[in-house]
């Protein structure tokens, strides 16, 4: 059982998913602390002085775009998509961890989620925050983007439903709501919980009205376990989905290195690689700031890392594929893009940087310490941060700058407004999680209190040796 | 623990989740019937003009032709609007001493065309063809209503996207004779769908002394092509 800690002789025991000694109240405290007691940290106040001032660049990136139009970028033909679609995908794709522990281990039942889970749906709903700001700022006029909207306007007409990117429209718009739907519903019990602990009247009225009202009967807490079920079945199909669309917008199109049936599903696997290298990025330094480390223990790194493994090896099958599907499909645009342009031509150097961000530094990740040093894993999620983002530079720029015809081949370089533009986001979304994190609680205090519980059973069942009771205790208490 | 919220923020609640609920939906639909409205339409407003010309007198009172005045209707994109002289035809002879028709004497005295206001103006994007629409069988009342019924001029119908292609979908039931294009009093023959096909069928393959422009052929699915208005 993946839950408890064992130890069969060969292997170090995994680290628990809960430090022992907790009881309801502690973690309770320790977690609205963070929010309600906690002074302000300097180092909070210097990463939120960085992340404004990385925001006051954006709202510059951006009027400069309003005042003279996307030609501030490094965009022209051929290569039409530059940075913005490239940190478009990079952004959604990082949003995708969030709905996948928060969905699918939640029907999983995988207790190490607990943790972990509203740090990284906020941090999913940041990142397509950022991922929106890309296309909205491509369109040069964001003020039309409600025409990519099929309302009943006085022109009788509809968006183009063949153009994957309207399915784009509603695939990211869905998720951003599911996905501020299940935040949200999941806050609901610790709004409440912060209303109750709060000192100040203003901001047990503020928390008291997000959480509706809450009062933990047992009939709020019926309704509550359904509707939290419903979201995250609701929300499991989007984690596949979205990126898929995502792929669509390359699929579907017939340039050479675009046009691939593998894209959907590799583009899913990267989408959840770079999510979770995200989290990773933020959850070290995170929960070593605000005194987290008994609840985000070396058993998520570990757990995290892991998967970073897994879906990297699938991400480099994909890479391996497009090489195979090249050559074995015998078309000369194909060949010469994926067997010579990229490996070799003028971008060589991000691509094999790529190569070497996604698919050798995670196979550090086979040898267990480094799973649970929190350092170096650190280090490898930026790394593999840097080499999904080369991914999506990759398949844009060499794609488009030398297609079919070599007579209208063109190089691409970004300008210094693709750049502010795109630092911009990652300070929008910085910005947003230090917000987040003295503003909400940024551990789910409902289900950790349950895991408390849960822990408390088990550990009684095991010493009285009924393995059985404690299974059916679980079930009980969900 | 005190309570934090008086009894009355449930209400105040409800209210507020209602609104969040409702309120997007009820904002669309306000817009969706504003820019459908007279409002934004200007459908029957009448606009002011230099001279209080009356299409109900002079169409239906006195009988002219439309193609009196609107002289290259048949064949060129625009109607055309009188020049001073076409009115001086009458008015140099009957009612020379009239207050409302001194702007148009000055006109003539100060050889300065008369500045009549727009009353269907179309965006510019949009290359409509009189011509055309008069050549294939559609009459003047199908856009511009009951003209001689009316004293001063207003737009009958919408000139929305959506209002031109109703009839780009689906001309048939509004295509009519040849010869009852002007006739405003026309009204489509009893027996519904079936005669509507019937003069359809007739202006697509022309009676003996029908216009020739009329044997062009003319696909009903090429009318919404996007070039076909926007060029």
């Amino acid at each position: 059982m993946a839950e408890t800690p064992h130890d069969d002789g060969r292997r170090a025991p995994l680290p628990p998913v809960l430090a022992p000694g907790h009881t309801y109240g502690s973690v309770t405290a320790t977690i609205s602390d963070v929010v309600l007691a906690r002074a302000l940290d300097w180092r909070w106040a210097v990463g939120m002085g960085i992340a404004s001032s990385l925001l006051m660049l954006f709202g510059g990136a951006v009027a400069n775009l309003l005042f003279r139009g996307t030609g501030i970028w490094g965009i022209n033909t051929p290569v039409m998509w530059g940075w913005a679609i490239i940190n478009f995908v990079w952004w959604v794709g990082i949003g995708h961890a969030g709905t996948l522990i928060s969905a699918i281990l939640l029907l999983l039942k995988q207790q190490w989620r607990t943790s972990i889970n509203r740090f990284a749906e906020a941090m999913t709903l940041f990142a397509v925050a950022c991922a929106g700001m890309f296309p909205l700022l491509h369109m040069g006029r964001p003020w039309k983007f409600w025409w990519m909207m099929p309302y009943p306007n006085t022109m009788a007409l509809l968006p183009q439903w063949r153009s994957p990117l309207v399915w784009d429209v509603f695939a990211v718009s869905t998720y951003a709501t599911v996905s501020a739907l299940f935040w949200y519903v999941g806050l609901i019990p610790d709004l409440a919980t912060l209303r109750d602990r709060a000192k100040n009247k203003y901001i047990a009225m503020a928390y008291g009205s997000l959480a509706l009202g809450w009062r933990g009967s047992a009939r709020h807490w019926s309704r509550y376990k359904s509707a939290y079920m419903l979201l995250a079945a609701m929300s499991t199909p989007l984690v596949v989905s979205v990126h898929t669309v995502v792929s669509f917008d390359f699929a579907v199109s017939v340039i050479p290195g675009w046009h691939a049936t593998i894209f959907p599903p590799y583009f899913v696997a990267g989408a959840i690689f770079s999510g979770f290298a995200m989290v990773v990025t933020l959850m070290v330094p995170l929960r070593s700031w605000f005194g987290l480390k008994d609840f985000i223990t070396d058993r998520h790194l570990d757990n995290m890392a892991k998967i970073i493994l897994a879906t990297g090896m699938i991400v480099g099958y994909g890479y391996a594929m497009e090489f195979f599907i090249a050559w074995y499909s015998g078309n000369p645009y194909e060949e010469f893009l994926l067997l010579n342009a990229r490996p070799f031509g003028t971008y060589s150097n991000a691509y094999r940087m790529m190569v070497f961000c996604n698919v050798i530094i995670p196979q550090l990740l086979w040898i267990p310490a480094i799973r649970r040093n929190p350092i170096v894993l650190w280090v490898i999620s930026i790394f593999v941060n840097i080499g999904m983002w080369l991914e999506r530079y990759v398949i844009v720029i060499t794609s488009l700058s030398e297609d079919f015809l070599p007579s209208s081949w063109a190089p691409y370089s970004p300008t210094i407004w693709d750049v502010a533009t795109f630092l911009g986001t990652l300070g929008l979304f910085t910005f947003l999680l230090f917000a987040f994190i003295r503003v909400l609680p940024s551990i789910a205090i409902a289900e950790m209190r349950e895991l408390v519980h849960e822990k408390h059973h088990e550990a009684h069942a095991a010493h009285a040796g009924h393995g059985v009771d404690a299974a059916e205790a679980r079930e009980e208490n969900r | 623990m005190p309570q934090v919220f008086h009894p009355s923020a449930n209400t105040l609640s409800r209210v507020v989740i209602f609104s969040l609920a409702a309120g997007p939906g009820a904002l669309l639909g306000l817009m969706y019937l504003l820019v459908r409205s007279p409002y934004q339409t200007q459908v029957g407003v009448i606009r002011e003009q230099p001279v209080q010309f009356s299409h109900e007198h002079h169409a239906k009172g006195l009988g002219i032709d439309c193609r009196f005045c609107h002289t290259s209707v048949e064949t060129a994109a625009s109607a055309g609007m009188p020049a001073t002289h076409t009115c001086m035809t009458c008015h140099s002879q009957i009612w020379t001493g009239s207050p409302l028709l001194e702007p148009v004497r000055a006109s003539l005295r100060e050889q300065d065309p008369l500045q009549w206001t727009r009353v269907h103006d179309l965006p510019d994007f949009v290359y409509f063809n009189h011509g055309v629409h008069v050549q294939k069988g559609v009459g003047c009342t199908e856009c511009h209503g009951r003209v001689d019924l009316m004293p001063l001029a207003w737009k009958e119908k919408p000139m929305t996207m959506e209002w031109c292609l109703d009839c780009h979908r689906n001309p048939e039931p509004r295509l009519r004779p040849k010869d009852q294009i002007f006739n405003m009093e026309w009204t489509p023959p009893e027996g519904s769908e079936l005669a509507s096909t019937a003069h359809a069928a007739s202006a697509a393959e022309p009676s003996p002394g029908a216009h020739p422009n009329t044997m062009t052929p003319v696909e009903v699915g090429q009318l919404t092509n996007c070039s076909i208005c926007h060029r």
